[in-house]
């Protein structure tokens, strides 16, 4: 019953986006066609319009906001692209058919449409995010880089060719790609009852083979450094519609400490889109504390490391929690950090045996 | 110690021993020299006949020297005045013997250069020059004649005279000389194509050694005024020349002296300078013997500054009478009288605005070109008058600099361009005030002719900066440039109409293309109300 329920919500929502890029193409459509100068506007993507909302637990953009008249000779030709961008959506998701943004930038040129670099056609498509307010991967705009998932769950396809079609996330070694296909699917079953996400393709390699996914009834995601959008969002679909606690590990540095907040609270740029980030989630380790606990072995913290945290120190995200604030002065104050393979000085099997058992216990 | 020898020289001898200070340095500058003194002779002659020039210059190899140097003949043919039987062998082996030394503007001053180039090539190959003349008489007559140069005078070798059937005028003159012409080929070439670009009127053909052919045909048939010839201006004069004309003069007064050998000096004038000079004592009926500044000039009668009555004027010396130092006191005051007017420009031949407009139309083939004559000035008492023309676009390369061509009394100077007052003069300009800038295809056209050209050599390369030439350079720039301003501005305007236009004849289309397929409509929006109105703003010019 509560399956069914959620198969339509996927089909539904990609009927939501091909409405919301049909109202916004008919929006010019009838302003051309009365004579006068087709106009939109949306909101600004400006630094000082960005701000962040605890309630949320993410940035936003505010009030204010910017119009696009193709009245404007400055702005006619990226009013163009995007109602071009705007088309090439449309048809990608009626049609079912999936795209990259390198892909974007290519398929312009067959309209005569060429944009001058792939950073001004990733703005286009921006703008068509803040336009209707979905993720480019609703109008199954994916990125090239990858992440992948392991673990006890069974997913249906809804991709053309697969629809109905069930697999067992387990089924192989390597992990399974958490690509449009996987992000599409629907959920059927889980036995799991957390997800552990990792920064390092490595790490979860061997978490794998020290069968970490049974001994703690987990689902392992592999985010390969900082997560794809598409990884993001699927971390929030596991913990909102299975209702599994998200636990994260990364490297114990400013960098990994950032990889964390990111899948926490969304990033600054995503302001515009909602349901990127999991605020529940929680950063489990490698800590500055954990370091000094541990006793792992260090590097210490170079010049741009130290810039970094003290960048994070002034950061909203980073005064939700005290925890945060106590790592950044606990890494300024010992200066060094650790990668999660420093565990390996106590062994291989150290780190799933003893450390990720305490952290879980930890954070929970 | 050894007794110093003093022996007295020839003209021609002078300049045998000096040829570098009339252009002959080496033998690429001898041949471009030679060609250009006899080109200008030529153009001279066919001027004062008032017709167009036919000039025909053909150069052919004899034989190598050196490696550098060839022998080369040279002919040059005209259709000008020609020249009469008596007065050949002069004009042509005779150094300082000319008919240019009159206060007219004419292309040679110092009527050097056509004997200089005979010298010149006398010297080097000991070949006597050949002449052919006609007046347009029944007969033509030739010469062959060489220059005893020690003695400065013509020596004829064999004298022909021919029946002139065809009624022909002009001249032939041909010479061996030693050169270089590969070197001197740029400057030839330039100075022919400059020559047609201030000459519009003339044909020019030249045969090159090699046997090439390089043919300047005219764009019109019409010709500037001529000049007439002038009298000295008073502020223009030395002391030599003072010495000379109280020497010649038949009149017994100074007030009579004045009037006739001057200039613009009329009878009230000639008055006022002689009180002013105190070469005629002014006596007051009421107060005697006045000062020159207690005369007042009523309506051209002198008055007395204190009474107002009529003031007597005492009688001058004969010029003859005067003393050394009185003529030198006389020039000193002709310079500080301030109540002369200024020479006028009669004695000028301009080119004129069309003329010139269409020598640079016919050489540079601009896309747009402006031109603009100054009204007559003056240095020192010599007039002169500046035309200017400014080119841009259409085969006017880019050079990264402004191309400067500069002529003066129509002949192109082809050398020492930086050293020039035209050259200091466009370098100071402020071009960014007139939106021009030295990377854009622009070419600079001065014109500069007086009766006596500023030149700082007699070689004649370029202008002395004197600042009353260099204003007048300054204000006719100034005036070109704010037109070529204004052109630079209209088809920027036009071009950015243009483009705008471009841009939503490109994208409004396929904005209705796109947002047709996205509303899922059967047709396109209709836009035509919308390019119209974009339109409006660009549509008178195209």
């Amino acid at each position: 019953m509560e399956q069914k329920k959620r198969k339509t919500s996927i089909i539904e929502k990609k009927n939501e986006v091909i409405g919301s890029l049909k109202n916004f193409g008919t929006h010019i459509y009838d302003q051309l066609d009365r004579g006068t100068f087709p106009t939109i506007s949306m909101p600004s993507r400006s630094t000082e319009n960005i701000n962040y909302d605890p309630a949320l637990r993410q940035f936003v953009l505010g009030e204010k906001s910017v119009s696009r008249s193709a009245r404007n000779i400055r702005h006619v030709k990226p009013f163009t692209q995007l109602s071009w961008a705007a088309m090439f959506s449309k048809e990608l998701t009626s049609q079912r058919k999936t795209s990259t943004l390198r892909d974007v930038y290519y398929s312009a040129q067959a309209y005569e449409m060429t944009f001058t670099d792939q950073q001004e056609s990733n703005n286009i498509i921006t703008d068509l995010e803040t336009l209707t307010g979905f993720a480019r991967e609703d109008f199954n705009i994916f990125p090239e880089e990858r992440s992948a998932i392991f673990g006890d769950l069974t997913i249906a396809y809804t991709v053309p060719g697969y629809e109905g079609k069930t697999l067992n996330l387990t089924s192989h070694p390597d992990g399974v790609l958490i690509g449009p296909a996987l992000t599409s699917a629907e959920f059927v079953s889980t036995k799991a009852d957390k997800v552990i996400a990792i920064e390092k393709g490595a790490l979860f390699t061997r978490f794998i083979e020290e069968n970490v996914h049974n001994k703690h009834n987990a689902l392992l995601i592999s985010t390969s450094g900082q997560a794809p959008r598409q990884t993001r969002s699927f971390i929030r679909r596991l913990h909102d519609e299975l209702n599994l606690p998200v636990y994260i590990f990364t490297d114990g540095d400013p960098w990994g400490m950032h990889i964390a907040m990111v899948i926490i609270s969304g990033s600054a740029n995503a302001a515009h889109l909602r349901e990127l980030n999991t605020p529940d989630a929680k950063w489990s380790g490698v800590w500055a504390t954990d370091i000094v606990n541990y006793k792992l072995p260090t590097d210490p913290l170079d010049e741009e490391d130290i810039k970094r945290l003290y960048e994070l120190q002034k950061d909203p995200r980073y005064k939700e929690d005290p925890l945060w604030e106590r790592e950044i002065k606990t890494f300024l104050k010992i200066r060094r950090k650790a990668e999660q393979e420093a565990f390996s000085r106590y062994g291989l099997t150290y780190i799933v045996d003893e450390y990720l058992p305490t952290k879980l216990e930890e954070t929970k | 110690m050894a007794q110093a020898t003093f022996e007295e020289i020839s003209a021609s001898d002078f300049f045998y021993r000096n040829r570098d200070i009339a252009g002959f340095t080496n033998p690429s500058r001898a041949i471009f020299a030679a060609v250009r003194e006899l080109v200008e002779n030529s153009l001279d002659a066919a001027e004062s006949l008032r017709i167009p020039p036919d000039v025909y210059v053909r150069l052919s190899f004899e034989g190598g020297v050196s490696k550098e140097t060839q022998v080369y003949k040279l002919r040059v043919e005209d259709n000008g005045s020609g020249i009469t039987p008596r007065h050949i062998p002069s004009a042509f082996g005779q150094v300082l013997y000319g008919s240019k030394y009159k206060l007219k503007q004419q292309r040679g001053t110092f009527g050097l250069g056509g004997k200089m180039a005979v010298l010149y090539g006398q010297i080097m190959t000991h070949q006597p020059a050949y002449i052919v003349s006609s007046t347009g008489a029944s007969k033509i007559y030739s010469f062959r004649l060489m220059i005893d140069i020690q003695r400065n005078r013509p020596v004829i070798i064999d004298r022909k005279v021919l029946i002139n059937k065809d009624q022909w005028h002009g001249t032939i003159v041909e010479f061996c000389l030693e050169g270089d012409y590969l070197r001197a080929m740029p400057k030839i070439i330039e100075y022919f194509k400059q020559t047609a670009m201030v000459n519009p009127y003339a044909n020019l053909t030249f045969v090159d050694p090699k046997g090439r052919l390089y043919k300047f045909t005219r764009a019109t048939t019409e010709m500037p005024e001529p000049p007439k010839e002038t009298l000295p201006h008073p502020y223009g004069v030395d002391v030599e020349l003072l010495q000379r004309l109280i020497q010649i003069t038949p009149y017994k007064n100074m007030l009579e002296f004045l009037r006739h050998h001057f200039h613009r000096v009329g009878g009230i004038t000639a008055q006022k300078f002689l009180v002013f000079s105190g070469l005629v004592i002014a006596s007051c009926p009421e107060h005697g013997t006045l000062l020159p500044d207690q005369v007042n000039w009523v309506e051209g009668k002198p008055t007395c500054s204190r009474c107002g009555k009529g003031v007597k004027l005492g009688s001058s010396k004969k010029p003859k009478r005067l003393s050394h130092e009185e003529i030198v006191r006389l020039m000193q005051n002709l310079k500080k009288f301030k109540e002369f007017l200024p020479p006028d420009a009669s004695c000028l031949s301009p080119l004129g605005e069309e003329l010139l407009k269409a020598g640079i139309m016919k050489e540079l083939k601009p896309e747009y070109l402006v031109v603009h004559q100054r009204k007559p000035s003056t240095y020192a008492g010599h007039p002169f008058i500046v035309e200017m023309g400014i080119a841009y676009g259409g085969e006017v390369p880019k050079r990264g600099n402004f191309i400067i061509y500069r002529f003066a009394n129509r002949i192109p100077l082809l050398y020492d361009e930086a050293s020039d007052v035209s050259f200091k003069v466009i370098n100071s300009m402020n071009w960014r005030r007139y939106r021009v800038s030295p990377d854009m295809p622009v070419a600079i056209v001065v014109h500069i002719c007086s009766t006596k050209v500023p030149y700082k050599t007699v070689g004649k390369e370029f202008i002395a900066d004197r600042p009353e030439v260099k204003r007048e350079v300054a204000n006719a720039l100034r005036e070109v440039s704010r037109q070529l301003q204004h052109f630079l501005t209209r088809r920027e305007h036009v071009d950015k109409e243009r483009k705008r236009l471009g841009i939503f004849a490109k994208y409004l289309p396929k904005i209705a293309q796109f947002s047709k397929n996205l509303a899922e409509k059967e047709r396109l929006p209709d836009i035509e109300k919308l390019l119209k109105s974009v339109q409006k703003y660009g549509a008178e010019e195209t």
